[in-house]
């Protein structure tokens, strides 16, 4: 069937202000978003620019407003859009660099300052530290974000102020402070307790929606402020 | 043109290049250079597990799991390689776990592992649970787990950094040159040593599993400054791809009882592999798709197959298997298991096919997957040169852009992980040692020009060829040509045309002219790696006149270790592709049939 698909423009070297260019083609239903776009860009106008790699939803590099909600371009069928006419936009609240390409710099600066790493000074045991599958299941959730920023440029507590860490970042942090392995929890939740911390998150659930990886970021949010209030982390 | 100087330079950051960088920047100066984030790096999509003997559910010893990879990789792996991975094989997870890595786990609180294709007890002969998973997601782990470990370390990243060339000086390594993406400036990289991680080169064939980014650019990159390429006939085509869009349904499905079925309804792997059947290993079972599709037992007369996790399936041939739980009992799995061992498996299928694999089959087909050739290298991660194989001084090479070899013909599943950790520690340890004692090679005024000069007739062309026609061109006649079953005919067709395609290609024009972040002159410029690739590819595989692992040919269906029991060395010249070979190591296993 013949899409029209309306795509947000603006080159630094030519442009004073964005525009919007309209391509038509010929598509099928079961189509990403990111075969249109790779249609376009190899037979109508190469300088259509936007990330990608893997196209399946793993590596996190196109996510992008469709229709005016965050997606990753791969991971978006053109069924599950139920419309011919599409508009592709960036992320809102980075700064547009090219067409669909945002700044990722503020979001992965965001992501380090919450201490993404396993913390733990003990000598490691000759073979693994036990954890049982109860350990483990607490923060499986949050280990499959995939820091593709579609959560965080759907905040509107984000878009208010950029200085707000996020909710991929506290994602990272909550991946980390639930882990039986772990032993830096109480700094994290220092630094999540800041001005531009958690209690930013006015529980809009933006982020849950928006995630491409269904992590029910409201909910780890909610359950690292309830350890901030208690002390706690159960 | 702006200038950086370090000591050691890492060029990819996937699992290989994260791994490097962590053990390099323990004592040498270190940056790494990626063409994408790290975390988009293609480690991310390894879905099945790292392939370990922890022994942690059943008995398993690395000398199996060594055994098990010389078998799968038809003899054409080299044995000390092999030995040396899988012996290191079991720390190298551990320290994963130490790191963090959140493995699955086991009731009492081990890493849980699961059975995979070609892993096997090496007394019974039947599957052994080797993979030590993290659910269907262990490459995303490892590539998170590494990077996190990075930004702990503080290892320096150029993210979003093009290498463009190698640079060398008095016959070593002595840098890289760049092109940053978000200003279209090129910057060169002086260092002591270079470790390219830069991964495979999938993106030759129609049907894939690999990213867009996996375009071979490390491997173009060396075959231009003269250094051999090793045994690139040989091509992994993983069994289960997603049909038409070639995304990967983890072998794991079949290790948790997964099924193939034909037309008829049956199981047609037990006519293929009588003892281990739906966990043969891949380039088996691709061959056996692609067999039972042209005798038309594929599903409704395509080309595609049935892989089916429904429980009742599994439960039902689990029975006729005879398979059992460590405990004695009877292997039983209901649907929760099933989603909570492979949860983005059920997640694609039901985005790109809307189909439930608790309820539907999937239909799959072979996808092209794996690069066993490559930048032939040493067990330390030393790029050697010649048949002697002699070291280049300064350069490494680590995960899939290399060939130890430790896959030979055929990789067998979850050892692509492993390789990449495992070399990529040793590469990234032997270069740090390396800059101790040497010093920085002069730079040659002349080291950016040879990639300068590429870029700037793509960006100037008046040919009015659009890569992405030829890419598709490309793509297809590969697929069919020098895909699953090869022929001479057919291979001589396919590398008349690519040669066309290559002529073609120096007419190809850019729409886009702009310095920031010009994608469509970076697609034409990886266009052109792939389709040198895939002329190196082809006539490699038009030499070899055997079967072996990956590489089958229909006009020469035996293996013939008579003439061929050596690896390939391929050099570029201007005007041809030279062919020479060298032995292949063996130690403890001498060749003998390979059955499973």
């Amino acid at each position: 069937m013949q899409i029209s698909l309306k795509v947000f423009r603006f080159n630094p070297e030519k442009d004073k202000r964005p525009h919007y260019d309209t391509f038509k083609l010929e598509a099928q239903p079961t189509d990403r978003v990111l075969d249109m776009l790779e249609d376009v860009k190899g037979f109508q106008d190469g300088t259509l620019s936007f990330r990608r790699s893997c196209a399946h939803g793993v590596c996190g590099s196109d996510a992008m407003r469709i229709n005016g909600r965050n997606y990753l371009a791969c991971k978006v069928l053109l069924r599950d859009l139920g419309a011919k006419k599409i508009t592709v936009e960036p992320l809102m609240g980075l700064r547009v660099i090219k067409d669909l390409i945002v700044d990722m710099e503020p979001f992965f600066t965001h992501y380090r300052s919450v201490m993404p790493y396993l913390v733990n000074e003990d000598t490691p045991p000759a073979g693994e530290r036990l954890q049982s599958p109860e350990e483990r299941e607490r923060f499986d959730d949050t280990t499959k974000c995939i820091l593709c920023a579609c959560c965080t440029t759907a905040c509107p507590s984000f878009w208010a102020n950029e200085q707000y860490v996020g909710p991929a970042a506290i994602v990272a942090a909550h991946r980390f402070i639930f882990d039986s392995r772990d032993q830096a929890a109480g700094e994290r939740l220092r630094i999540l307790n800041d001005q531009f911390g958690v209690y930013r998150c006015h529980t809009i659930f933006n982020c849950t929606v928006a995630c491409p990886r269904e992590i029910e970021i409201t909910r780890a949010i909610g359950e690292v402020k309830q350890a901030i209030a208690t002390g706690r982390l159960d | 043109m702006i200038k950086h100087q370090y000591e050691v330079i890492v060029v990819g950051a996937g699992g290989a290049g994260l791994m490097a960088a962590l053990y390099a920047s323990r004592t040498a100066q270190t940056a790494v250079l990626s063409k994408l984030y790290p975390t988009r790096s293609h480690t991310g999509a390894a879905q099945g597990g790292v392939g370990a003997a922890l022994g942690n559910v059943e008995e398993d010893h690395p000398e199996w799991h060594t055994f098990d990879t010389v078998k799968g990789s038809d003899y054409l792996g080299d044995q000390d390689a092999i030995e040396f991975m899988c012996t290191e094989a079991v720390q190298a997870v551990y320290e994963l776990e130490h790191m963090g890595l959140p493995f699955s786990r086991t009731p009492e609180g081990r890493i849980a592992q699961r059975p995979f294709g070609g892993h096997t007890n090496n007394v019974t002969g039947k599957p052994v649970p080797r993979a030590c998973y993290a659910a269907d997601r262990t490459g995303h782990m490892i590539l998170q787990t590494l990077y996190q470990q990075c930004i702990k370390n503080h290892v320096e990243f150029f993210d979003e950094f093009q290498v463009v060339d190698l640079i060398i000086s008095n016959g070593a390594a002595a840098g890289v040159v760049a092109l940053q993406l978000s200003s279209g400036e090129f910057h060169i990289f002086h260092a002591k040593a270079v470790i390219f991680a830069t991964g495979g080169h999938g993106r030759i064939w129609e049907i894939t599993s690999n990213a867009y980014a996996y375009t071979g650019d490390g491997l173009a990159i060396t075959l231009r400054r003269g250094i051999p390429a090793e045994d690139m006939e040989f091509f992994q085509f993983h069994p289960t791809g997603i049909y038409k869009l070639g995304i990967l349904i983890t072998e794991g499905v079949r290790g948790e009882g997964g099924i193939l079925f034909n037309d008829t309804g049956e199981r047609f792997m037990e006519r293929y592999a009588p003892h281990v059947k739906d966990l043969a290993s891949r380039d088996v079972i691709s061959r056996a798709m692609y067999t039972e599709m042209k005798e038309g037992r594929g599903i409704g007369g395509q080309r595609y197959m049935y892989l089916d996790v429904r429980p009742e399936t599994v439960n039902k041939y689990a029975a006729l298997d005879g398979r059992k739980r460590p405990d004695g009992s009877q292997y039983q799995v209901t649907a929760d298991e099933i989603l909570s061992k492979l949860p983005d498996i059920a997640d694609f299928c039901r985005v790109y096919l809307g189909v439930d694999p608790i309820t539907q089959p999937m239909p799959v087909q072979p996808t092209a997957h794996y690069t066993m050739g490559g930048l032939p290298t040493n067990k330390f991660g030393e790029v050697v040169i010649d048949p002697q194989n002699t070291v280049m001084p300064g350069f490494y090479a680590a995960g899939e852009v290399a060939c130890v070899s430790v896959h030979g013909a055929n990789r067998l599943g979850t050892n692509s992980l492993l390789d990449l950790l495992v070399f990529g520690k040793h590469a990234g340890l032997r270069a740090a040692e390396f800059v101790k004692g040497a010093s920085f090679q002069p730079l040659p005024a002349d080291a950016p020009d040879f990639a300068l000069q590429q870029f700037d007739r793509l960006l100037h062309n008046p040919g009015g060829e659009r890569a992405a026609a030829l890419s598709r061109e490309m793509k297809s006649l590969m697929f069919d040509l020098v895909g699953i079953f090869r022929t001479a005919e057919g291979m001589e067709q396919a590398l008349v045309k690519i040669r066309q395609l290559r002529q073609r290609f120096q007419n190809v024009t850019v729409d886009d002219n702009g310095k920031v972040f010009n994608t469509d002159l970076l697609n034409a410029w990886e266009l052109g790696n792939l389709l040198d690739l895939a002329e190196v590819v082809t006539v490699c595989a038009l030499n070899r006149t055997e079967s072996r692992g990956g590489h089958a040919r229909d006009d020469f269906p035996k293996r013939d270790d008579v003439n061929w029991l050596k690896h390939t060395l391929a050099w570029k010249t201007d005007s041809e592709i030279k062919l020479d070979y060298k032995p292949v190591i063996l130690t403890k296993f001498m060749p003998k049939e390979r059955v499973y």
